[in-house]
């Protein structure tokens, strides 16, 4: 039986060389990420803003534009009504109302009023107040810190420092390009996108991790060889495995958001979108960075790093 | 790496029929499970409530209405205090901010003036503090005279603490009344409270029962002047005007001091009145209040008194004759829902403070069963997807990959039904993503083992190679996403936890899988047929 072999063997891609095309084009990505951020902005979710969300079924195709005005006329501030999933569904959203925890159960209460008498029903309703949506955005927020330091920490105490600063750089690149997406599409920006972006900083490491090993394996290997010529080999040697997995992922990761329902596609999207960008900044990022960090200067034969590992490096790798 | 002594063979075989039998029930339903013999676990996975539907509630304790209303008892006390024999004068009465307050006339009596109102501080003992007292509020009495009580916050936090008790017993008394199976009532931080009512398919029944104070009081209707008459001047001193809850709302002007409160309720239930058929809310007294009861009835004859709940009267009628059973009845233009909720707010008792609902999660039955439709049709396309990818990659190894990849599956299944811990949709998430994942460990391994070859390496030697340098690999890159899985679970809550705990087990399983199952299968198959050639 012929296996299909997504990427053949013995491939001689010369990686390092297009860190001139990499370096740029992520920090471009990266900067024009950070610029849309604090220009246009995350179109942040109820969770982190406050305010109502209320998913309606109706009976047969909804009027949208009927259900909209009507709302209109509570006086609720930005109330954005459109269709989700089936044409009989619809997702209203209402912004947070001033006047403390109390106005925003009113809400609920009065657009429930508005289709009292219409065969409506209420599928979804959530409502956050004003001072859990504080505490989740700031949990939010040191959630993804904690993780990407716990992570360093982690990696450090397994790897070189270089690695360590090599994986979070990565990692650090990959959630601004996934914010950034976030903001280009304007993606609801909820709770389960931080538990994306989280998702997504485990898997880019996860890769990153499985090229780093490679590395660390051959510069033990071959002392003589050039850095960057190492760093080709390790990229090319486990080139097959990162698409494999890749692939398997997001083929995973497409059945769901083809077939896993409204609710969680923008949850998906992300993640798929990560799975992408995780496999190419470990493939295009994650290397290369350590040419920047001097991890064994070029030339030179036989640097100090070779020598250290072998006494002091507890890795089973090294069986 | 490919010799396993006898008894690790059966613990990695126990191990994966475990995780089979104890996913089993979940395939089922209970009544079907009833019927299975008693050995057999029947324990199966906990629907988060966005699968199954459901009402998610968090109710904080309302701190400033709280301590306004525990101040204006005070100041009760406090003139009470002052005007005992012999009496103390003093001026400015009232509640001034945050703290109550009163200026001494009699400068000479401030000594007494100390005493008394040192008098009225709860002390609290905090066992936190090693039985070490504390006090309620903080009192001062500065030499011209002015005293004031502060709440302090440790007497504050106390207080706080034991109204979310005692409020959790009253609202799991209210929602166990009206056969919500199985809610979920439990103290959050310092001053609030969650709620969760499974299958609970009215949010907004549920949020008026639990969230009502539902202080039921008495009070005389005082007839010297109509409600309308009292709201155009002023209200004779000691009473005021409270609307009722008819549409539109009548005044009533009622007497200040209620003659009797719901604490002396001992029941109450829910009937039709003969004459008019509308369902009617009878009660009844405890000795002492029909007593009381009794007593007001007889001295008050063909007076009005109104029955008031959380300051809304709900029924004004005229006391017709003495009432001396104890037990009386309300007739109010109630639904028969209507009716049968206030029999029950009545029976749970009032809550000690008022309730805001600062965070509301409900879903409705259908959207909980079309997201089950949607997840289950998504990891099935899935699971096809990826076990049709291996076999195409790696052809036997890869139907060996498949084959601990169900396993796998099975393994997180069983973990997640025998730690109780609820599957989610987001979880659903996490279990697609594994699958995914989960054959990176057996992609690492297989790619080493086709390296190991073409290194040159004999087939036992590359298989033996492959597996024992794709180990620190696999454990490097699993940790870190368990890393993030940890930190997610620390954060999340309801949903978004499902999510951590499924991709935490998830990694475990894979790395037992991969490592322990996978070598098994391939060492079996190197031992029944002895390859000359890998077949990847």
């Amino acid at each position: 039986m012929a296996l299909l072999r997504l990427v053949p063997d013995d491939t001689k891609f010369r990686f390092m060389w297009l860190r001139k095309v990499s370096f740029p084009l992520a920090i471009v990505l990266g900067l024009a990420s950070i610029a849309l951020f604090s220009t246009v902005g995350l179109n942040l979710g109820i969770d982190f803003k406050g305010g109502t969300i209320i998913e309606l079924k109706t009976d047969g195709p909804a009027d949208v534009s009927a259900i909209r005005s009507s709302l209109g006329e509570l006086n609720l501030g930005d109330v954005q009504v459109q269709q989700f999933g089936n044409p009989d569904e619809v997702l209203v959203r209402v912004e947070e109302q001033p006047g403390g925890e109390l106005a925003q159960q009113a809400v609920v209460a009065n657009i429930r009023d508005v289709f009292a008498e219409q065969k409506v029903e209420f599928r979804r309703v959530e409502v956050v107040g004003p001072s859990v949506s504080e505490e989740l955005a700031r949990a939010g927020t040191l959630a993804v810190a904690v993780s990407l330091l716990a992570i360093l920490i982690y990696i450090w105490v397994r790897f070189e420092w270089q690695f360590a600063l090599g994986a979070i750089l990565t990692t650090f690149n990959d959630v601004i390009v996934t914010i950034g997406l976030f903001v280009v599409l304007q993606l609801d920006f909820s709770l389960s996108s931080i538990a994306a972006v989280l998702t997504i900083i485990g898997y880019s490491l996860n890769d990153t991790v499985v090229v780093y090993d490679r590395i660390r394996e051959n510069l033990r290997r071959y002392k003589k060889m050039s850095l960057s010529e190492l760093l080709d080999l390790s990229i090319n040697e486990t080139l097959s495995r990162t698409t494999m997995t890749s692939l398997t992922t997001l083929l995973a990761l497409l059945a769901l958001w083809i077939f896993g329902g409204e609710v969680i596609r923008s949850f998906t999207l992300a993640m798929i979108f990560g799975v992408v960008i995780g496999t190419y900044s470990s493939i295009f990022l994650a290397a290369p960075f350590l040419i920047l960090f001097n991890l064994r200067p070029d030339g030179k034969s036989s640097g100090d790093a070779g020598e250290d590992e072998g006494t002091e490096e507890p890795a089973p790798a090294s069986a | 790496m490919l010799y396993f002594a006898r008894w690790k063979i059966t613990l990695i075989v126990l191990t994966v029929l475990a995780g089979v039998v104890f996913t089993l029930p979940n395939f089922f339903s209970s009544k079907t499970l009833e019927a299975w013999p008693s050995f057999l676990p029947k324990g199966q996975m906990v629907l988060g409530l966005d699968l199954q539907g459901g009402a998610y509630l968090l109710y904080e304790v309302d701190r400033e209405d709280y301590v306004q209303k525990r101040l204006k008892t005070l100041v009760g006390d406090i003139r009470n205090a002052l005007r005992e024999q012999p009496r103390i004068g003093y001026t400015g009465l009232g509640v001034q901010g945050q703290s109550a307050q009163v200026r001494i006339r009699d400068l000479d009596r401030l000594d007494d003036a100390r005493t008394r109102l040192q008098g009225l501080v709860n002390p609290l003992v905090n066992s936190v503090f090693g039985g070490q007292q504390l006090n309620e509020f903080d009192v001062t009495l500065s030499d011209d005279g002015l005293a004031r009580f502060t709440y302090t916050e440790q007497g504050l936090e106390q207080r706080l603490g034991s109204i979310v008790q005692q409020s959790i017993e009253v609202i799991r008394r209210r929602v166990d009344e009206i056969g919500t199976t199985e809610p979920n009532i439990q103290r959050q931080g310092a001053d609030r409270i969650l709620v969760e009512a499974p299958g609970e398919s009215d949010p907004e029944r549920l949020k008026d029962l639990v969230g009502q104070t539902a202080q039921l009081t008495f009070h005389m209707v005082d007839t010297s002047m109509s409600g309308e008459q009292a709201l155009q001047s002023r209200p004779p001193v000691g009473t005021r005007v409270l609307y009722s809850v008819d549409d539109p709302p009548v005044p009533y002007l009622v007497e200040d001091a209620p003659l009797l409160s719901g604490e002396d309720l001992v029941d109450a239930s829910v009937s039709f009145d003969q004459r008019t058929n509308e369902p009617v809310v009878n009660f009844r007294f405890n000795t002492a209040g029909a007593r009381k009861f009794g007593l007001i009835t007889q001295q008050n004859v063909n007076k009005p008194f109104a029955i008031v709940l959380d300051d809304e009267v709900i029924s004004a009628p005229v006391i017709r004759e003495p009432i001396t059973g104890g037990s009386g009845q309300i007739s109010g233009n109630f639904t028969v829902e209507g009716a049968n909720d206030l029999a029950v707010l009545l029976r749970a008792g009032a809550l000690p403070a008022k309730l805001t609902v600062i965070e509301e999660r409900s879903i409705g039955p259908g959207l909980g069963a079309d997201s089950i439709e949607a997840g289950k049709l998504a990891a099935i396309i899935a699971l096809v997807l990826v076990v049709g990818f291996m076999v195409a990659a790696y052809g036997l190894l890869g139907i060996i990959a498949n084959i601990a990849l169900v396993a796998n599956l099975f393994l997180i299944f069983a973990s997640l039904t025998i730690l109780g811990s609820t599957l989610t949709l987001p979880g659903v998430a996490g279990i697609v993503l594994t699958m995914g994942m989960a054959v990176d460990a057996n992609v690492l391994i297989y790619e080493r083992i086709r390296e190991e070859t073409r290194n040159g390496r004999s087939v036992i030697s590359a298989i033996d190679a492959g597996f024992s340098r794709a180990l620190g690999t696999i454990l490097d890159a699993n940790i870190t996403t368990l890393i993030a899985a940890v930190i997610l679970f620390q954060l999340g809550s309801g949903p978004v936890r499902g999510f951590a705990v499924t991709l935490a087990v998830g990694i475990f399983t894979t790395v037992f899988s991969a490592f322990t199952f996978t070598r098994l299968l391939v060492a079996f198959w190197v031992r029944r047929r002895r390859p000359s050639t890998l077949p990847i």
